[in-house]
């Protein structure tokens, strides 16, 4: 698994969600991404299983762009670009 | 409709006007812009006061809101005792809605499961798990929503007939409202769900 890639890039804001159970990182992402501007990137570090689906599905009905996607152990990460 | 088969700089036949006039009247598919994402959207007619309803019902709206989509919740009959504040305990003017209220104690707080309660047993151990798993609870997952601008209506009539007043409610409900108001929003095409 490589993340370098994203690491380099300009990360806004970091929203750890290790530990929460659903709807909660979805929620703090939702509230996290209004405080980057527009075509910036946000990171999102959860452990819910289910969040792998569930950010495809809300990037899909947000608009946003799911740029990243990886897991490294129990800890799975996301970047995501505000539309 | 008029054809103006005349073209000035171009002597060909009149049928190309005709062809190209049709093709100007022909409605085109609307093609909306790549990146725009049109949600309904969601109507929660909340009527039952139960815990597991409170909690999944709370669950939903944080999250549809949080996917961008406007979210209302309509809250009538028990589901108006889950946005009475904590603190009150008896609610109404007439014994029998005090009674009502003693019975069921009103508040987010002091929910029951439909299943299972056991003199309060079951909610007990449904707080441990969701401590234990991460699960935000109910009160949590209320200022979420509040947070998201979930829009709260109160059912003006179950308000009247369980003598409950604006006091007695939790900050930041809406305007009490009735059925009509409910029925336009789905006959405007908002998804809904009745819990």
């Amino acid at each position: 698994m490589d993340t370098l890639e994203t690491t380099a890039l300009e990360i806004g804001t970091t929203v750890d969600a290790r530990g929460l159970s659903c709807p909660m990182p979805i929620v703090r992402t939702a509230q996290a991404i209004k405080t980057v501007a527009s075509g910036a990137l946000i990171e999102i570090l959860a452990t819910d299983p289910g969040s792998l689906k569930d950010f495809t599905a809300w990037c899909r009905s947000t608009g946003n762009e799911l740029v990243e996607q990886t897991v490294d152990g129990p800890v799975y990460r996301f970047v995501i670009r505000r539309k | 409709m008029t054809l103006t088969a005349e073209r000035p700089t171009n002597a060909g036949p009149a049928i190309d006007a005709i062809a190209e006039a049709i093709a100007a009247a022909e409605p085109q598919p609307a093609v909306p812009p790549e990146d725009e994402v049109k949600n309904r959207d969601l109507v929660l007619i909340w009527y039952s006061g139960d815990l597991e309803k409170t909690w999944a019902s709370l669950i939903l709206a944080t999250t549809a809101a949080a996917s961008g989509i406007n979210t209302r919740i309509f809250i009538t009959f028990w589901g108006l005792q889950v946005f009475v504040k904590d603190e009150v305990r008896i609610t109404g003017e007439t014994w029998m809605q005090k009674m009502l209220s003693f019975m069921q104690r009103p508040g987010i707080s002091h929910r029951k499961l439909s299943k299972m309660n056991f003199l309060g047993l079951g909610p007990w151990m449904m707080g441990v798990l969701s401590k234990k798993y991460g699960v935000a609870k109910p009160k949590e997952l209320l200022e979420a929503a509040q947070a998201l601008g979930v829009e709260f209506m109160p059912c003006q009539m179950t308000m009247d007939m369980f003598g409950l007043k604006r006091e007695d409610m939790i900050d930041g409900l809406g305007e009490p409202v009735g059925a009509a108001t409910v029925i336009e929003l789905l006959n405007n095409g908002a998804a809904s769900l009745f819990i």
